[in-house]
């Protein structure tokens, strides 16, 4: 199992570590609802170390991101972030990603898990293109700063006017914890406004430690990756491996803000395959309410009286909603919202409605389906 | 040390013989492995229905928390006597008393033998070191 560089810290803070992705994390530090709460109300710490980061360079380094990416990265302005997927010829992703574009180069944001996948996908597919691929995972730290008290806290915290003109999904560099031109963004997993600092990898328990004494004030505490999950899975945001994966397509899960279908974007791996499932829709990802206390997980059945119709794909206590909450694969017939359902716990079924996504959003504003 | 007056299994239950009656329930060790040392954490607790015939080994409930689900074994088989309601309204019991009001079922043992195969206090504590490790 590989650590990040606040390994230590986590240990020290007395966490409960987990294996995930191939890297000891911290789970949790004391209640996971507690912790949530903390985001959804303060600000809350994360080490996101985990978290595969991966430069591409040289002078086709967009050409080849538009390639592998279902964005259009040549469209994305210089600054700005955008999600993606990673797809094969057959439309089902392999990944899914953020996407940072910079002024000479893109900057790719994975997950822990499909580290290794991505960066041999992105080798394989890199012949013919004049464009470098430089895993800088175990050369960085990688934190966030999550929850409505984020914004105030780290505008304190670093000099300038550079925070509060930092727009959503876009990054910068910026002078901040004794550190020349490290990058700095705003975007999230929570649902939360926030921001991600990513540093020299020896620089990283420093500034941790520098942000919990300059945040006390703010609220803000480290949170593990188990109030990260349920953080979010109440703003309807997908996890490679739940709601997406080899078998479970990107169209279904309403991820098509994050695929191009035009004309400028051109030929990608996966297009034609990704145009013909969003002309034969058959699947939905969609959020269940829960009656009981029983927390839904992933790989339970989801019956419509005694015919299984679909999977639990995630699921969570939600202490915002003070429900649970889940997210299921299912027909496009029960996708309507107030379906009534069942989850299936080993036999004992539990009351569930379709919902609409995200369960939780901080500026009240319902995505249109 | 944890209380000897039992005996205590591998995945954490302890049962206590009466007679031709075992009490069973789960120690404080299994209950943290769940929260995390937040009572709060725990969500639920599924107990089976009283004269339900289970064999020594069998799965007879699950103990849930927010972020895991644990089965709960019987390590002596026959008869459900009684169930714990107290659990089903109040979790925390779990968390603040283990050995006494978090029992769970009381079987009627038809082999009470088996019992003596399982750890005492002692090696439950050595079990559990090695667990930790």
């Amino acid at each position: 199992m590989k650590r990040t560089a606040l390994h230590d810290q986590h240990v020290a803070l007395d966490a409960k570590m987990v294996d995930f992705g191939g890297w000891r994390m911290p789970v949790q530090y004391g209640s996971i609802l507690d912790e949530a709460k903390r985001v959804r109300e303060q600000v809350g710490l994360f080490d996101l170390g985990h978290m595969g980061r991966v430069r591409i360079t040289g002078p086709d380094a967009v050409a080849l991101c538009d390639r592998v990416c279902t964005n259009h990265v040549a469209k994305i302005p210089v600054g700005a972030i955008r999600y993606s997927l990673f797809c094969k010829e057959d439309g089902f992703p392999i990944d899914d990603l953020l996407v940072y574009k910079d002024e000479h180069e893109v900057f790719l944001v994975i997950n822990a898990s499909n580290t290794a996948v991505d960066l041999e996908w992105l080798n394989q597919h890199s012949a013919g293109f004049d464009a470098e691929v430089i895993d800088e995972t175990d050369l960085t730290s990688m934190l966030a700063v999550q929850g409505p008290n984020s914004l105030e806290l780290m505008d304190r915290l670093i000099e300038g006017d550079a925070i509060r003109e930092l727009k959503y999904y876009r990054s910068t560099f910026v002078d901040a914890f004794g550190l020349e031109n490290i990058r700095v963004s705003r975007t999230g997993y929570t649902g939360e406004n926030g921001f991600e600092l990513y540093l020299p990898l020896d620089e990283g328990p420093r500034v941790w430690e520098h942000l919990l004494q300059g945040g006390a004030d703010a609220g803000l505490a480290p949170i593990g990756l188990g109030a990260r999950d349920s953080l979010r899975l109440e703003a309807g945001m997908p996890l490679y491996g739940h709601e997406i994966d080899e078998q479970h397509d990107p169209i279904a899960a309403d991820l098509e803000f994050g695929i191009a279908l035009t004309e400028a974007k051109g030929d990608f791996i996966g297009r034609s395959a990704l145009e013909h499932m969003k002309a034969n829709r058959t699947h939905k990802v969609v959020g269940l309410v829960t009656d009981g206390p029983r927390v839904p997980r992933q790989g339970q059945g989801v019956y419509d009286t005694s015919l299984a119709v679909g999977t639990i794909a995630s699921g969570a206590k939600s202490t915002t909603l003070s429900k649970n909450i889940a997210t299921a694969h299912v027909p496009l017939e029960y996708a309507e919202p107030g379906t009534q359902l069942d989850v299936d716990f080993r036999g004992k079924r539990q009351a569930a409605t379709v919902t609409e996504l995200p369960f939780y959003s901080r500026t009240r504003k319902k995505k249109s389906s | 040390m944890r209380p000897n007056d039992r005996k205590y299994t591998k995945s954490h239950e302890w049962v206590m013989i009466d007679g031709d009656v075992a009490k069973i329930g789960i120690t404080d060790f299994a209950v943290n492995e769940l929260c995390n040392g937040n009572e709060g954490d725990l969500v639920y607790c599924d107990l089976p229905d009283v004269g339900r015939l289970v064999d020594a080994g069998e799965t007879f409930g699950e103990i849930e928390s927010v972020k895991a689900v644990a089965d709960l074994n019987t390590p002596v088989g026959g008869e459900i006597l009684e169930i714990n309601s107290e659990i089903e309204e109040h979790l925390q019991v779990l968390f603040t008393d283990p050995w006494k009001g978090g029992w769970m079922i009381k079987v009627k043992v038809s082999d009470a033998k088996v019992v003596e195969d399982l750890m005492d206090a002692g090696a439950y504590e050595e079990h559990i070191a090695a667990a930790e490790h």
